[in-house]
């Protein structure tokens, strides 16, 4: 590991512990960003595995939400690619691409549930537009997710009746209604309280054990970062690129970029380290 | 999310020529335990299955002692199999009979630990009741009532803000008042162009035919220039002005009902009352007269067209008939309108706005109600003001 450069490869901090087979689901090859002629990111390269909770990191206004935008299909590169099990998402057809989506399942910022449906219909509609399956399979089916978010008896709700930690979860129950290879959650546990957002982590973590989902999570939540991130991306909104890439721990123990650790360690400067101008740029 | 069975200990047999088994099994073993196989896929695409036939073994005389579970043949699988379990563990619940989940995947029994983990909270399902007749039409008139005591209460706030304004007391941006003034003003004026050119050729038109059989074409001028002033201008500019700028305002105020723009006015001690909805009202009911005016002289020409067209008058003859005929009194009632038809326009809007629910679907329904209820406001307006004319002889 050497110091870093704008522009050279990222720091990397492999995590040697884990001895999960580690099976490359989505690739993200050399990634440009831009909204017309503004970059947002460029030259993101990086592998989220099978099964790991991988975290998108970074301060606010780098590009965080955008990239989860390029993962899921909402918005098209401007140079690079995105690839799902070896498949390009964004050279796919578009029916191609639709059966590609169809296996990921996402979580927003404010929820995104649908105001005009009860719970049980934001979570059900999937199911009706993409199984088979009788209405009364359905709604049991519904009523099941949101049993295992917590959400038990609140079928009849609309998304306006319920609280913002409880809108969060719905939307999590959504994402999963049709049994999703890949869940993306885009600060799932912002403006919940830190027990609120502890109980989301766990929820998220025994998902990803109980189902062998992989787990895309763009948050800047320190504690949640560190309590269930497998791996991670941290994304610099000064230089445009990525600056470091591993799991959070170890970026937190051995990664060298002053921005990473002032990130990491909410402005404190790290043991040993001269006291400088404290969280200069990287926390804006 | 598709999970694989990770207790599969024998590998399962997938001979090309025999079709793999789906679904369950149960053997009654001879200690009395009922043992559920599960077989083959249990997922989403391959369809639910019933647990009617399972429910009818334990409903037996001789109920088994526990059930158990044989996930070794089970392949994939996702929440179909958890749905399936937990209906299975309800019913040999109500019925007194253990249920070992030790034969199942490891996932499979934290999703069912999970799924019963946070358990319902009293109180919170709803028991869905449709209303009888009696009890719908009732809790509408109620409503109605309501609702309409709240749209005077609102009124009399806007009053409030508007002479708030006059003693120069209002808290408002002199920039919102402009840009309101230009929205509702300059910007609206192509359309009502184009709509009040077409609706006075229309009246010339449909004139001309019933005028030209008694030989008294040149009356097209009267027909069209009177209705035009006193009746359609008005109107007309109002009706668009209601589907523009009044739903407009439903849907601005509505999603900054939503967004907590209005909660963080009222925080700052600034009443949304004086900084959104007076400023919408005052520039409306400003814009609607000399909109209106617009409308009535593009009409009269839109009439002209017809005249000069299809009954051969000269503009100039066609002018001091309509001149001859419109008199200032005619201008009078119709601008009088146009300046109540604001106003309504104005107020009914920012009144639905305001009163939005928090949800993408309740601004949606603000900006309708708003313009039906412009609409139907301004017609019934209209004809009032019609009898009265008449009645005072105006």
């Amino acid at each position: 590991m050497t110091e870093m450069e704008p522009g050279s490869r990222p720091s990397v901090v492999d995590d040697p512990g884990r001895n999960i087979a580690r099976e490359a689901h989505i690739v993200v090859e050399n990634l440009t960003m831009a909204y017309g002629d503004f970059v947002i990111q460029r030259d993101l390269d990086f592998t989220i595995n099978r099964g790991d909770i991988f975290i998108i990191m970074g301060g606010s206004g780098c590009g965080k939400s955008t990239l989860l935008r390029h993962l899921v299909g909402l918005q098209a590169p401007a140079r690079g690619r995105v690839l799902y099990a070896g498949e390009s998402l964004w050279d796919a057809k578009p029916e191609r691409r639709d059966a590609i989506l169809r296996k990921t399942g996402v979580t927003y910022q404010a929820g995104g549930l649908w105001s005009s449906m009860t719970l049980a219909e934001n979570v059900a509609l999937p199911l009706e537009q993409y199984t088979d399956l009788a209405p009364g399979e359905i709604a049991d089916l519904a009523s099941l997710n949101l049993a295992l978010v917590g959400l038990a008896g609140f079928e009849d709700y609309f998304p306006a009746q319920i609280s913002g930690g409880m809108q969060k979860r719905a939307g999590l129950a959504r994402a999963m209604a049709l049994s999703p290879e890949v869940l993306l959650f885009d600060e799932p546990s912002a403006g919940l309280d830190p027990i609120s957002s502890r109980l989301l982590d766990d929820l998220i973590l025994e998902l990803r054990d109980s189902l062998g989902a992989t787990i895309v999570m763009v948050t800047h939540e320190l504690a949640s970062i560190f309590a269930v991130g497998d791996n991670s991306v941290f994304l610099d909104p000064e230089t445009k690129t990525q600056i470091a890439l591993g799991a959070p721990k170890r970026l937190l123990a051995e990664c060298p970029d002053p921005k990473v650790q002032r990130f990491l360690r909410r402005g404190e400067p790290a043991a040993g380290e001269p006291t400088g101008p404290r969280a200069q740029g990287a926390m804006t | 999310m598709v999970a694989t069975t990770q207790s599969a200990v024998s590998p399962r047999e997938s001979g090309r020529g025999t079709p793999a088994p789906e679904g369950w099994e149960a053997n009654l073993l001879t200690d009395g335990e009922l043992r559920v196989r599960l077989l083959g896929e249990w997922v989403l695409a391959s369809g639910a299955r019933s647990v009617s036939e399972l429910s009818r073994q334990l409903n037996e005389s001789l109920p088994p002692t526990k059930v158990s579970f044989d996930a070794r043949e089970l392949g994939a699988w996702d929440n179909i199999l958890i749905n399936f379990l937990g209906k299975l563990e309800a019913i040999a619940g109500e019925r007194g009979v253990a249920v070992d989940r030790a034969g199942l995947p490891g996932g499979v029994q934290r999703l069912l630990a999970l799924a019963s983990a946070v358990p319902e909270r009293q109180g919170a399902r709803r028991t869905q009741q449709r209303p009888d007749l009696l009890t719908r039409v009732g809790r509408s008139s109620l409503d109605f009532f309501a609702m309409t005591g709240d749209f005077i209460s609102f009124l009399g706030e806007a009053v409030i803000g508007i002479g708030r304004l006059f003693v120069g007391r209002a808290r408002l941006r002199r920039s919102d008042l402009m840009l309101a003034i230009e929205d509702c003003g300059p910007a609206a004026l192509p359309i009502v162009a184009l709509i009040s050119f077409l609706v006075g050729l229309i009246l010339a038109f449909v004139g001309a035919i019933q005028l030209q059989q008694f030989g008294a074409a040149i009356f097209v001028a009267n027909l069209v220039g009177i209705a035009m002033v006193r009746e359609m201008g008005a109107m007309m500019t109002a009706i668009l002005m209601s589907g523009r700028t009044g739903a407009s305002f439903a849907a601005n105020l509505g999603t900054m009902q939503v967004s907590d723009e209005v909660s963080a006015l009222q925080t700052l001690g600034i009443p949304p009352m004086e900084f959104l909805v007076v400023p919408r009202i005052v520039a409306l009911s400003l814009m609607m007269p000399l909109l209106t005016v617009f409308a009535n002289i593009v009409g009269m020409l839109g009439g002209m067209l017809i005249g000069i067209l299809m009954l051969d008058i000269t503009p100039i003859t066609y002018y001091n008939q309509t001149s001859g005929a419109v008199g200032l009194n005619d201008w009078a009632v119709g601008l009088v309108k146009a300046v109540l038809f604001g106003a309504v326009v104005a107020i009914v809007g920012c009144w639905r706005g305001m009163r939005c629910q928090r949800s993408a679907a309740a601004v949606g329904s603000a900006a309708t109600t708003a313009v039906v209820l412009c609409i139907v406001l301004i017609i019934i307006i209209d004809a009032t003001a019609t009898v009265i004319c008449t009645t005072l002889k105006i």
